[in-house]
Order: structure tokens, then sequence, then C-alpha cells
């Protein structure tokens, strides 16, 4: 997952590998009008509870704007990109077939000192194809994406590095969860939803949590994981288990039945306290139509939004069981209960 | 057409009081649609029958303002913006109110030029006592731009092109169309700028099959301007993105289909920033697939917006085959 | 005093419940039916027969810290929920959870500090609650992660008129809420105390959504900067000037059909009004008025002084005629007034 391609707002690449991976282990797949790919997984029994577990699928890219003279690439991007990340990175431009390229800097020998010393900008930043500017206009048109060429490396343990760790490990907690639901009795129907466009504002869950009406929505995303310089109360240790939000996005009793689970099945967790927005598919759910309870899971992930993000894949498991228990926990009464204030 | 365009970006209607350009445009189309109507937050909303599908087409009306928020003794008006004003673009500037009340923004005094900010100006109407002004204008109220229209041949100049170059193109694609291939809700839209509202709550009650948004974008075709591959005189822009929306990939093959179909000239348009009504109709109920096509448009947010002649033409030819061209998805 | 209960009450946005618990007790005898939702919100039902749906609306929940972190030595990390000035932070009171553990937000002593020192903004990370725990542990067995804590303001009189204490926004507003529905109308009118208004319009939306009234009215609590140092034309509203109408603010256009309905009632019953005269800063009316296929709406303040901050003020005078003016004009909702 994490080395196909799924820019906000063309998951389309990424979206095909998700919707077979899902179709392997529920009872139904689409994909809607925005490219949410939602799949079912039947509970047993009548009168059933709907739970959503959404996770998005888009990443944050690059879109070229403008070729300029002798075919260099001016482009925007598409998230939030920190610009330093993409100095002396090599490149995939998705024209009518993908080319690779490099977005180049002056070398040290010909900078002044005090250039050195500023991080240089997006805007004077460009993609040099190595082509010429006709070879470029017949391959690339403006609006085509870019993302950074980069695979998936194994770490020392179970770390790994990559791109869109952030949030293509949780679709793979919640692939983890349906396994282990596989083999669990669940009353609940199990929406999954692969949701887009997160990294420019939670779109894709807006118009899913929508259509599909949830009783509860759970979203799993990523956290920040414990590094050098970032203070301890923002941070999660990394392949300790997932974070468990509380605070305002969160129904505390989404929240109690989660830690609750975690603690009787042995499964380590932190507990992430967020007193406003989440930034999270879980902020657009809670509030849709006439409010629906969510909860928010997350896996600790260090390095967020570069191409080399890096988290435990034991992280990523204990998600999926924590959420497979979840979702076999619950029944109508639970669900009633949520709107007793 | 010049005429038309003419009538519809001097007529007086900052984002939350759209009232006398509803009226106009109601005037303008009611007789080449099947129904109209207004909404609660005062959109135009008209319907031509074509089909069973439902395309919406949405052109907001609503143009930035200001909105008064005191009268001090001596007759002076303070104000806030509404929508977004650049301080610099404001001084000297006419402001007229909805009953053609009329006055000037003046400035306190500045220590240095940089200090110039929206809360240091002042509309005077020519009052000199709290008492005489108030007789005119009132706390609440909402003035907009005041300028004329100027036809430079090959291209237009007025205030307010943005979006009214689009509602007159929507006006003229309803008069034209013979055959439209669904039923076409045209629906000239409130509070743009100021956060899409309109098109919001109207795409809600609407739920169109799919929605395209006619509106202006910026262009990188004068000295040292942003980096950006649209031009004047081009032809009018699909979108691709800005900062509301990422155009639905489909919407946006069939625009540029039915572009080459009809030998229509068309630029990519990639916006950084700014937004337009075809975000809040995408994300509206579980979704609905969404375009754009834009004008470009010299000079946005000022007295002085420019756009091509032959651009508008283009559009107008470009909406009108979007309407008799059945999407497919 | 309803209006003082309901100012010391417990309620940060996300738990409000103390607020929720209080109100339903007041009004119990007064409504036909309540109604809860899953963020929530409580919503007073006055069934009636005739006439156009109304829903009034006003927040429960204010500003407030929530503890996110347990230092060794027993000190609280916090973080803020909605937005406060990390420069009113330092050296006051504070109450944390429902059980109202106490604990004061420290500084340095002044004599420990540099010159240089006292003209900067101490930085959220350098602040902490002490509730006098020794240890992790010990702070352990009173405070979790997770908890809420509000300042621990006094309700006061200052004068007959003028009082003081915390979260007049939206306190007030809920206040004037509750004073309406104790009266009964001919129209259904639903009174809704909205959850998480501080944090992003969050609750007041979704009732919307529920409710499909044909049109609100919000109650607030709002900015107040008549005091010196600022201009004439930057106060917002004046203390003791009468309730506020919103003509427009950061989230929404007021219905203007109920701003003259408003204006024309106070006129006639020589209320004082005033126009709240700056534009940043939204309501709930956004959310309300963008449900759907959009409901209008118009905002009604009592003017508050120092919002955001352990202690704010108002007059009395304002709040009273602030009942008065909703309960007229609900009356001229029942004598036929519609949109």
């Amino acid at each position: 997952m994490v080395e196909a391609t799924g820019v906000s707002g063309y998951e389309g690449s990424v979206g095909k590998v998700i919707h077979e991976v899902f179709a392997a282990q529920t009872d139904q797949v689409t994909t809607d009008t925005l490219g949410n790919v939602i799949s079912l997984k039947r509970g047993e029994g009548e009168n059933r509870a709907k739970v959503m577990l959404a996770a998005h699928m888009d990443e944050i890219g690059l879109m070229v704007t403008k070729i300029e003279e002798k075919g260099f690439l001016r482009f925007i991007s598409i998230g939030g990109v920190d610009q330093r990340t993409l100095v002396a990175q090599e490149v995939r431009v998705h024209g009518r077939r993908d080319l690779i390229g490099v977005i180049g800097m002056k070398p040290p020998h010909l900078l002044t000192p005090e250039d050195a010393d500023k991080a240089i900008k997006m805007e004077d930043m460009v993609i040099d194809l190595g082509l010429t500017e006709e070879e470029v206009k017949a391959v690339v048109a403006v609006g085509d994406l870019v993302t950074v060429n980069r695979n998936l490396i194994p770490l020392s343990g179970d770390f790994v590095a990559a791109k869109a760790l952030d949030d293509r490990a949780a679709v793979a907690a919640i692939y983890h969860c349906l396994s282990e639901l596989c083999r669990m009795r669940h009353t609940a129907d199990v929406y999954a939803v692969a949701t887009v466009q997160e990294e420019v504002g939670s779109r894709g869950a807006l118009v899913s949590a929508y259509h599909v009406q949830p009783d509860i929505g759970i979203a799993i995303d990523v956290c920040h994981g414990e590094m050098p310089g970032v203070p301890e109360q923002y941070t999660a240790p990394l392949g300790k288990g997932p974070s468990v939000a509380l605070g305002a996005n969160i129904h505390p009793k989404v929240y109690e039945r989660l830690t609750e689970l975690a603690k009787e099945h042995n499964i380590p967790f932190a507990i992430d306290p967020i007193p406003g927005p989440t930034g999270t598919d879980a902020w657009t759910m809670q509030v849709t139509r006439a409010g629906i309870p969510t909860g928010l899971v997350s896996i600790p992930l260090r390095y967020m939004h570069t191409s080399v993000e890096t988290l435990s894949i034991n992280d990523i498991k204990l998600t999926g069981r924590l959420l497979a228990y979840f979702v076999a926990s619950v029944d109508r009464k639970f669900v009633e209960g949520l709107l007793c204030y | 057409m010049k005429e038309l365009i003419k009538q519809v970006v001097e007529c007086y209607g900052p984002a939350g009081n759209e009232k006398a350009i509803r009226e106009l445009i109601t005037s303008l189309v009611s007789p080449f649609v099947d129904e109209i109507r207004t909404d609660s937050l005062g959109n135009l909303i008209a319907l031509k029958r074509g089909g069973e599908k439902k395309v919406m087409f949405a052109a907001h009306m609503d143009e930035i303002g200001v909105i008064v928020t005191h009268v001090d003794k001596h007759g002076f008006l303070r104000f806030y913006p509404v929508g977004g004003i650049a301080p610099l673009t404001m001084l000297g500037n006419r402001i007229v109110f909805a009953d053609g009340t009329t006055g000037v923004v003046g400035c306190e005094k500045l220590e240095a030029q940089k200090d110039l900010t929206l809360n240091k100006m002042f509309i005077d109407i020519g009052a000199s006592t709290k008492e005489e002004a108030e007789a005119k204008v009132r706390i609440g109220d909402l003035g907009a731009v005041s300028r004329e229209f100027v036809d430079l041949g090959q291209r237009l100049v007025s205030k307010a092109m943005d979006a009214r170059i689009a509602c007159a193109i929507l006006i003229e694609a309803l008069k034209t169309v013979t055959n439209p291939a669904a039923d076409i809700y045209a629906v000239f839209t409130t509070q743009e700028e100021l956060g899409l509202r309109g098109a919001r709550v109207a795409a809600y009650s609407v739920s169109p099959d799919v929605g395209i948004a006619l509106d202006v974008t910026r262009t990188g075709d004068t000295p040292t301007s942003i980096t950006m591959d649209v031009s004047l005189g081009k032809g009018p822009a699909v979108k691709i993105r800005d900062s509301s929306v990422l155009c639905t990939p489909a919407v946006r093959r069939f625009m540029e289909q039915v572009a080459k179909d009809n030998n229509i000239p068309y630029q990519l348009e990639v916006l950084e920033t700014g937004g337009t009504d075809a975000g809040a109709i995408q994300l509206t109920q579980g979704g609905i697939p969404a375009g754009v096509m834009s004008i470009p448009c010299r000079y946005i947010h000022t007295a002085s917006e420019m756009v091509d002649y032959a651009d508008v033409l283009h559009g107008v030819k470009l909406v009108k085959a979007l309407m008799e061209t059945r999407y497919t998805g | 005093m309803l209006l003082k209960r309901l100012s010391e009450a417990f309620g940060p946005s996300g738990y409000e419940g103390e607020v929720r618990d209080l109100l339903t007790q007041e009004l119990e005898t007064c409504v036909s039916n309540w109604r809860r939702d899953a963020l929530g919100n409580l919503i007073a039902v006055k069934t009636g027969t005739r006439g156009p749906k109304v829903m009034l609306a006003a927040h429960m929940d204010e500003c407030g810290l929530m503890i996110s972190f347990i230092d060794k030595s027993g000190l609280l990390r916090f973080r803020k929920v909605g937005g406060l000035d990390d420069r009113i932070l330092v050296s006051k009171h504070v109450v944390i959870g429902s059980k109202r553990v106490a604990g004061v937000i420290g500084a340095k002593a002044i004599h420990l500090q540099k010159p240089a020192e006292r003209n900067q903004v101490i930085s959220l990370n350098d602040l902490y609650i002490d509730i006098g725990a020794k240890s992790k542990e010990e702070a352990e067995k009173m405070v979790k992660l997770g908890d809420y804590a509000v300042f621990a303001t006094e309700f006061g009189y200052l004068s007959d008129t003028a009082v003081k204490g915390k979260s007049f926004d939206d306190r007030a507003g809920c206040a004037v809420l509750a004073e309406v529905l104790r009266e009964d109308y001919a129209f259904t009118l639903y009174g809704a105390f909205t959850v998480q208004e501080e944090i992003g319009l969050r609750g007041a939306g979704v009732a919307a959504y529920a409710l499909e009234p044909d049109f609100a009215v919000v109650l607030e609590g709002t900015t107040c900067n008549d005091v010196p140092g600022s201009e004439e034309h930057g106060y917002s509203t004046t203390m003791g000037g009468g309730p506020a109408i919103t003509v427009m603010d950061a989230s929404v256009v007021s219905d203007r059909r109920l701003v003259g309905e408003l204006e024309r009632l106070a006129r006639e019953n020589n209320i004082p009004v005033q126009y709240k005269r700056s534009i940043t800063g939204g309501s709930d009316a956004g959310r309300i008025n963008q449900t759907k296929g959009g409901i209008p709406v118009v905002v009604v303040s009592v003017p508050c002084r120092y919002i955001h901050s352990p202690v704010s003020m108002l007059s009395l005078r304002d709040f009273d005629h602030t009942i008065q003016l909703i309960k007229l004009f609900l009356r001229s909702v029942e004598g036929g007034f519609m949109l």
C-alpha cells in the first residue's frame, strides 16, 4: 500500500489495492463518488448496530503548476508538506507515464554564507526531469501529480520506514482487525472505510460518514512517536501499542470501552488527551448528520509527513486486535447507552 | 452580451445583501426557465427541465464589500471588510450603500504606509454629525465598491467581475441552450465570499447528480506575477484544484472532452489559494461530483477586475455545451 | 440565583455534564420532554399546537484546561480547551475534575526572575498546575490524564446591577434561555443547550440537523470592550447598553427579517438595544444557518466584559432586558410573526 500512489483527490491507484484487500475479508466493497473505499462485513442477527472504522488512504504530495522553459517543472503542495524535506529529493512525476525527476539545488560551492542558512522556499524549487521542453510537454501537463520516489525499507527489529505510513498503516490495522474478526463472533455490522482527502481537510470522511450513517465511528490515524526535541507530553512511545484518545472529540463511553478491553486482553496502550480538534477523520465524523459517537485510536509514528515515516509493525497489529475486540463488544444496548449523558 | 455584462457587474450586491442583484437576475432569466425560487439564504434557484438527471450550475452573485460598525460624532463611518479585502486597494474607493448613498474611503494619519490597516480607515458620506450620517446609514448596513464598467475592446474591466461575469455567462447560456440533456439547476449563489455559504445549502436542497461552479480565477500573465499557467485570452479554464476543492477527475475529464468536441479553447487551472462554490457542492450529503469552469481574471478583489471578452464568449459556448451533453461519470 | 449556579458549574467543552444536570433539574417541570444526542446536547422540547418550530440555542461549555501529563514531581502539565490567552493563566486558582481537586498555576517568584523575563509571556510549556502532590504516584491518586480543569471563580455582586463570575460566555445565554423556557407558548419551542461551542461550534449544527427548526435565535454572552485603551469604534458592545443584536459575525449573516423584528419590539417596548460592532469571532449561529437547506438565524447577546478569562462581568439590566426582549419576540411569533 505505501508504495502505491494516492495523493489527496487522486486516490484511484491505492484505492484499487485496498479494494482488493478488503474484498477478501468483507461481504461487499464499493467506491463512492469521492473515491472512498467502503466495505461491509456483516454481523450476526437482527437489528444490528453499525460501526464505521475509518482510516485515510490519501497521502500528501505535489502538483505541477507550470512547465518552464527548458522543461523545468514548478509545483505546489497538496496537503502539509515541509518544504525543507523536498530538497535533493528524487521524485516520481505522474504524467501520461511516470517519469523520474530530481528536485535539485545549488551546490554548496556556489552558495553565499547567508543563503546557506535559509530554508529554500517551495516556490523557488523546480523539478528537473533531464528532458527537453518538448519531451516534457509530450508527457507532463499542468495539474499532474508528483510523489517522492521511495520504497518501504525494514529497519532493525519490527520497525519500518516508508512514505504514506500516515495513514496507510491504519488501513493495515483495519485489515488486521477484519482478519481477527473472521475468527470472532460479532453482532455489529462493520463498515471498513479507507477515506480520501483527509490531508486537505477530512473531506472523504465527511461524505462517507454521511452515507454510512454509523452508530459509532472510530477513526484510526497516526500520532507523534517519541523522539528527541519534542516534549514527552506530546508523544507516545513506539512499539508499546496504540494511543487511545480522549477529549471532546471522543465519546466518553467509547474511550472507556476501548481502554477496558485493552486492559482485559493485555494490549498495551498510551492515553492521548486531546482537548480540542484532533485533526483526524474523527473530528469530522462526530458532527455528521445529527451527531455520531466517535473514538480515535492512533499508531505512534516518527517523522510525520516526510518520506521516511517510521513505526513499529507490532503497533499496527495491536491496534487491529484492539479494534476487533471493540467491534465484537458492540451491541444494541451499548449503542443506546451512548445517548444517555 | 456586453450590455448584459455591464448591467450585471454594475449592480449592487455585497455578500449578505444580494437583494438587488437577485431581483435583476430574476428578471433576466425568468423568461427562459421553467421554475424559479429563492431559498432562506437568498440563493436564486432556476430550473430548466431537460432530463432525468440533475445538473447544478452555480455562479455566485455576491461581491466583496464592507459593513458599517460605528458612526462617530462627526459622521464618519467605521467598517469591517466583507470578504477578502486588501487595505491597499481601498484608499480612494467610493462605497455605495443599498439606497444609493455614496461615500469615499479615507484614512487616519499614518506614520508609515505599511501601517495601513482597515481599522484605520473610515467612510466619509459627507455628513457633519452623527445624526446626519445616521439618517442615511446605520450600523450593520452593507456597502459595496462603486465603479463603472469599462469596455476596452477585447478586455473588459469592472468591479465585481468576480463572479458576476460567471453570472452573465450562466444567464446567456440559459437563454441560448436549446436542448438540455438534464434538468438544469442554475443557481445564483449568495455569501460565496464569506465561505461558500449559499452554495452549501443550495446543493443540499437541490441534491444534484453533478455540480459545476462558474467563477473567476487568477492569472500568471502580468509582470512578476504568481507562478500560474493561466493567461487572459487563452480560453476559459477547467479547474484542477484550489484551496477548497480537488475537482472530481471524471467531471474535469468530461469538461475537457466537451470543450474539445466543440472546438472551444481551454486552459488547465491549478490555483494555489482561493476557493469556490464547488468545494461546498462536492462535500454535500454523500458527496457530489463537482467541477469548475473559471474565467481568467486579473486584479481580483480590486475595483478594476479585468477579463478577456473572447474568454467570456467561449465560456458561454462551453457552459451551453455542458448543458446539452449528457454526463456519464 | 440561577445565573450564579450556572456560572459556578463545571463544564469545559466536552465535559458539560454538571451544567446539563443543573439545567435538567431546574427546568424539569417546564418542558414537554428532553432530547439528548451523541454529543451531549440537551434539548428542552416544549410542544406546541400551531405556528412555526423555533429553536433557541445557548452553549453550556466554557473554556478551560485539560491535564495532559503528570511530572515525576507530581506537577500537572496541561493543554488549553478553547481560546484562552496564555497571559491570563499564571497565578490563578483552578479546580480539577468533577471532584474539584484544588490547584494553582504557579510562577517563578519575581525575585528569581531576570529583569528581561518580566516582559516575556510565559509559554504554555513552562506552566503547570500544582495540587500539592509530592510525587507522580500521589498526584495520580487525585487526577487522571484527560481530566479537565476550570478556573475557581466565585460569582459575586459588584453593585446592585454589576456582577462578576466565570464563564458568562455563555452561561448568561443559558440563564436567559432557562428563564424564557419557564413560560408556555402556543408553537413548538426547542431550547437547545449545546456543547463544544468553544472548540469549533460543534454542538449546535448537529442539534439543528435533528430539530429542523423554521428559524433560530442564538443567545450569547459576547465581547464587550468599552474600556480605556480602546477607541469607541472598537468597543464591540457597551456594558449597560442593552442586548446586542448581531448583524454579521465571522460565521453568519443574521436574517434581516429577524433583526428587524427584534429591533421593532425593542423600540416599541422601550428596551435599549445595540448592534454588536465587531465582526470577528464566530458563533453557533453559523452552524445552524448552514444546516441542510439553510436555517434563518439571528444572534442576541448579553454584553460581557473580559470573557475567556477567569472572571467576566455583566450588567443585570442588560441580562433582564435580554430576557424581556426574547420573551416579547416569542409572543410575537405566537401572534403570527413568520418568515
